[in-house]
C-alpha cells in the first residue's frame, strides 16, 4: 500500500512537471506563430495558438497517464497480491463471488421448482388429457362450470371436508406443540440425573416420525380399517373418557374443556411432532445468562414475574422460529387426509388437472397462514446480538 | 457425622427456622418426584410403540391370536424376520438404499454448504429476495410439484439445448433413473434442502469475520479462504447436515415413489410402504386368491419391517446423537 502510494505520488509529480514543460513549450510556439503570422489578425492567431497549446497539453496529459499506468503495472509485478483499484471493484467482485456461491440454488430453484410450479399452475386451469404424444392441455378457465377449481370447491365434498379438517387440526396442533415443547424444554433445562438419556429419547421422534414411518399405519388398508372400527366402538372406557364426561356436563366452559381434552387426546402425536421444537427452545433457554435470574431474585422477583420479564422476551425469537417450523412441518406432512386424497386422485384416478388445482389452493392457504402468523408473532421480537 | 446425628441436626435447624426448612425440603422432594414421574411417563410414551413392535415381531402366528398374550411372546420365533427379509429382497435392497442415501446426502451437504456460505458472507443484489425463495422451497408441498417434475423428466431439456445436441429435437427420457434426483440434490432442490441451507447460513454467520479478513490481508483468494479457512470449522455442521439428509432420504417415500419405481429400484422406504400389500400378494399366490391375510399377521409383518428399516438409523442416532442435537440448537440462535 505504502509503496504504491509513493509510486503514484511520484508519477503525479512527473506528470505535473511534464504538463508544465509542455505549457512552456506551447508558449514558445505561440510566440513564434505570432511572429510568423503577424499579418493575420491577432484574434485569429490567438485562437490558432490556443488550439495548438491545447493539443500539446492533451498529448502531455496522455503521456502522463501512460506513465502512471506503466508505474502501476510495474508496481503490480512487484506486489501481485495488493488489492486492485479499491472498494468499488472489491464490492463488484464480492457480488459476483456471492452470486457464484448461490448459483446452484438459483439453477435448482428455476429448473426444479419454478418450472414445475408454473406447469402445475397451467395444469390447474386446463383439462389435461393423455394422448400418444404425452399430455395435451386445453384451457378450461379459472372459475366457471367445468373448470378444475369450480369442480373441487363445488362438487368435491371430500376435498372441502378434508381441507377444513386440516385447518381445524392446525388450530389444535400448532399451539399444542408449542406449549408442549416449551414445557419440555424448561424441564430438560433443569439439572437431574440421567438428563442426557432423557434428552436423547425426546429427540428420537426426529427419526421415528419421519417419512414412511409416519404414514405407514394410516396408509395401510388392512390395518386402518381395524383402527376405525375400534374408534367407532365407544363401549370401552378409560380414565380420560370418564374425566371427559364429567367435565363436559357443566354448562360453562364446555368449548374450552373440549379443546383441552382434544389436545390431551392427541398427546402422542404432539410429542412425536415436537422433537426439533424442543431443541430450539432448549438452546434459547441456555443462551439466557443465569445472572439475570439471580439479579431479578435479589430485587424480589417471583418465579412467575421473572418468567414474564426475562424468559419470555428473550425466548420470543425462538417462538417465531418454532411457529414457522411447526406450521411448515404440519402442512407438508404426508399422512394427513388431505394429502392422501391428493395422492389418491393422482395415482389412482389420474386427474392431473384436479390434483394441480387442489395442491395450488392448499399451497396458497399455507402461504397465507404462514405469512399472517409470521407477521403477528414477529412484532416485538428482541434479538440478543 | 452419623445418620442419626445428621437427622438431629436437621430437626434442630428446622425448629430454629420455624418449620420453614421442613416445608421447603418437602416441596422440593415432591417436585422432584412429580417431575420424575412426568418425564418417565412421557419417555415411555415415545418408546412404547418401539417396544411393542419388538415384542410383536418375535411372536409366532399363534401367539398373535391369543388374547391372553399382551406383549411377551409365549412361543419365541424369528419367523417374522425371515418373511420380512424375503419381502425386502434382503441385502441388495439395503445396499442400494444405503448408497443412494449416502450419495444424496453428500450432494445435498456440499451444495447447501456453498449456498449457505454465499448467503452468510457476501452482499449481492436481490439477496433478500433469493433468501425468501429458499424459504419458499420449504413451504411448497411436494405433492404440488411432483407430477410436473415426473412429466418434466420424461422429456428433459434445458431451453432446448439437449435437443439441439442430439439432433432429435426431443429431450432425454430420464424417468426411472437416479440422475434427475441427483441433479436436484446437487442444485439444492432436493428434499428439505432449504432447511440445510438455513442451517449452514446460520453457522457461517456466527463465525468471526476477522478470520476471513486476516486471510484476505495475507493474500488468500476468495475460494482458497473458503476451502482452507472456513470449511474445516464448518465440519461439525456439515456432518449434521449429512446425517439429517441421510435419515430423511432413507425414510423418504414421496420422491422415492416417483423417481425410483419399485420393480427396478427397490428401496427400503418404498418396500416398507408396500410391505403389507406384498405380503398379501405372496400369500394369495401361495394359498390361492381366496386367502384372506389376517390383520394381526399383517400388522406383525409391518412392525417387523419398520424395525428392520429403523435399525441402521437407530445405530446412527446413538453414535451421532450429539451432532443431531447441537446443529439444531446452533441454528436456532438468532432466529
Amino acid at each position: 500500500m505504502e509503496s504504491e502510494k509513493t509510486v503514484l505520488d511520484n508519477v503525479g509529480e512527473a506528470a505535473e512537471t511534464m504538463t508544465a514543460a509542455a505549457a512552456a513549450e506551447a508558449e514558445e510556439v505561440k510566440e513564434e506563430v505570432m511572429d510568423v503570422l503577424s499579418e493575420t489578425t491577432e484574434e485569429a492567431a490567438e485562437v490558432a495558438a490556443d488550439e495548438v497549446v491545447e493539443e500539446i497539453a492533451e498529448e502531455a496529459d496522455a503521456e502522463a497517464e501512460a506513465a502512471a499506468a506503466a508505474a502501476v503495472a510495474i508496481n503490480r509485478k512487484q506486489y501481485p497480491s495488493a488489492p486492485r483499484k479499491k472498494s468499488k471493484n472489491l464490492a463488484r467482485g464480492n457480488a459476483i463471488a456471492g452470486f457464484l456461491f448461490v448459483l446452484p440454488f438459483i439453477i435448482g430453484f428455476l429448473l426444479f421448482l419454478v418450472y414445475p410450479l408454473g406447469m402445475s399452475l397451467r395444469m390447474s386451469v386446463s383439462k389435461v388429457s393423455a394422448t400418444s404424444n404425452g399430455l395435451t392441455f386445453s384451457s378450461v378457465g379459472f372459475w366457471k362450470p367445468g373448470s378444475n377449481f369450480y369442480k373441487i370447491f363445488r362438487d368435491e365434498k371430500d376435498f372441502i371436508e378434508a381441507f377444513v379438517n386440516e385447518l381445524k387440526r392446525m388450530l389444535l396442533f400448532v399451539p399444542g406443540i408449542l406449549v408442549f415443547s416449551f414445557f419440555m424444554a424448561t424441564l430438560l433445562n433443569q439439572e437431574f440425573k440421567g438428563r442426557a438419556a432423557v434428552r436423547a429419547i425426546y429427540f428420537l421422534p426426529v427419526i421415528l416420525a419421519s417419512g414412511v414411518f409416519l404414514g405407514i399405519d394410516a396408509n395401510n388398508p388392512l390395518i386402518s380399517n381395524v383402527k376405525e372400527a375400534m374408534r367407532a366402538d365407544n363401549s370401552f372406557s378409560n380414565i380420560t373418557n370418564t374425566l371427559e364426561k364429567i367435565l363436559l356436563t357443566g354448562e360453562t366452559g364446555n368449548k374450552f374443556f373440549q379443546y383441552v381434552i382434544d389436545i390431551v387426546g392427541q398427546v402422542y402425536d404432539i410429542a412425536m411432532a415436537s422433537g426439533i421444537q424442543i431443541i430450539v427452545f432448549l438452546s434459547g433457554l441456555q443462551t439466557i445468562p443465569p445472572s439475570m435470574y439471580e439479579a431479578a431474585k435479589m430485587e424480589g422477583c417471583t418465579g412467575w414475574e421473572s418468567f414474564w420479564k426475562i424468559t419470555w422476551p428473550l425466548i420470543k425469537a425462538m417462538v417465531l422460529v418454532n411457529i414457522v417450523y411447526t406450521l411448515i412441518d404440519f402442512f407438508t406432512r404426508t399422512d394427513s387426509a388431505l394429502m392422501t386424497l391428493i395422492s389418491d386422485t393422482l395415482l389412482i384416478r389420474f386427474e392431473y388437472g384436479k390434483v394441480a388445482a387442489m395442491s395450488w389452493s392448499y399451497f396458497i392457504v399455507i402461504a397465507a397462514v404462514l405469512g399472517v402468523s409470521a407477521l403477528i408473532f414477529s412484532r416485538g421480537v428482541y434479538y440478543n446480538d | 457425622m452419623t445418620r442419626a446425628e445428621r437427622r438431629k441436626a436437621f430437626w434442630d435447624r428446622n425448629r430454629k427456622s420455624g418449620g420453614y426448612l421442613l416445608r421447603k425440603r418437602t416441596k422440593s422432594v415432591l417436585f422432584r418426584i412429580g417431575r420424575a414421574i412426568l418425564l418417565f411417563g412421557l419417555c415411555f410414551l415415545i418408546i412404547q410403540p418401539l417396544i411393542q413392535k419388538l415384542c410383536v415381531s418375535f411372536m409366532t402366528e399363534m401367539d398373535l391370536y391369543d388374547t391372553t398374550i399382551v406383549s411377551v411372546p409365549r412361543h419365541f420365533s424369528t419367523q417374522a424376520y425371515t418373511i420380512t427379509w424375503r419381502l425386502y429382497k434382503g441385502i441388495p435392497t439395503f445396499v442400494r438404499s444405503l448408497c443412494l442415501s449416502a450419495g444424496v446426502a453428500l450432494l445435498q451437504m456440499l451444495s447447501c454448504t456453498l449456498v449457505g456460505y454465499g448467503f452468510a458472507r457476501y452482499k449481492f443484489p436481490l439477496k433478500k429476495l433469493l433468501f425468501g425463495c429458499v424459504i419458499l422451497t420449504l413451504i411448497v408441498p411436494p405433492t404440488t410439484i411432483i407430477t410436473p417434475l415426473f412429466l418434466y423428466f420424461g422429456d428433459f431439456d434445458i431451453f432446448g439445448i439437449i435437443g439441439k445436441i442430439t439432433g432429435s429435437g426431443k429431450g432425454l427420457n430420464l424417468q426411472g433413473k437416479a440422475l434427475p434426483y441427483l441433479m436436484m440434490c446437487a442444485t439444492c432442490a432436493g428434499y428439505k434442502a432449504g432447511l440445510y441451507i438455513y442451517m449452514m447460513r446460520q453457522h457461517f454467520r456466527n463465525e468471526p469475520k476477522e478470520l476471513e479478513e486476516a486471510a484476505y490481508v495475507d493474500g488468500c483468494g476468495r475460494l482458497r479462504t473458503f476451502f482452507q479457512i472456513l470449511l474445516p470449522g464448518a465440519r461439525p455442521m456439515m456432518v449434521s447436515c449429512f446425517l439429517f439428509a441421510f435419515v430423511w432420504q432413507w425414510t423418504d417415500q414421496i420422491y422415492s415413489r416417483i423417481f425410483f419405481p419399485t420393480n427396478t429400484w427397490d428401496l427400503v422406504s418404498t418396500k416398507l410402504f408396500n410391505i403389507v400389500n406384498l405380503f398379501d400378494g405372496e400369500n394369495k399366490a401361495r394359498f390361492g386368491m381366496g386367502y384372506v391375510t389376517q390383520t394381526a399377521y399383517a400388522n406383525q409383518i409391518q412392525a417387523t419391517g419398520s424395525l428392520v428399516a429403523l435399525i441402521p438409523l437407530l445405530v446412527i442416532y446413538v453414535v451421532a446423537q450429539k451432532s443431531f442435537v447441537e446443529s439444531i440448537s446452533q441454528s436456532g440462535i438468532k432466529g
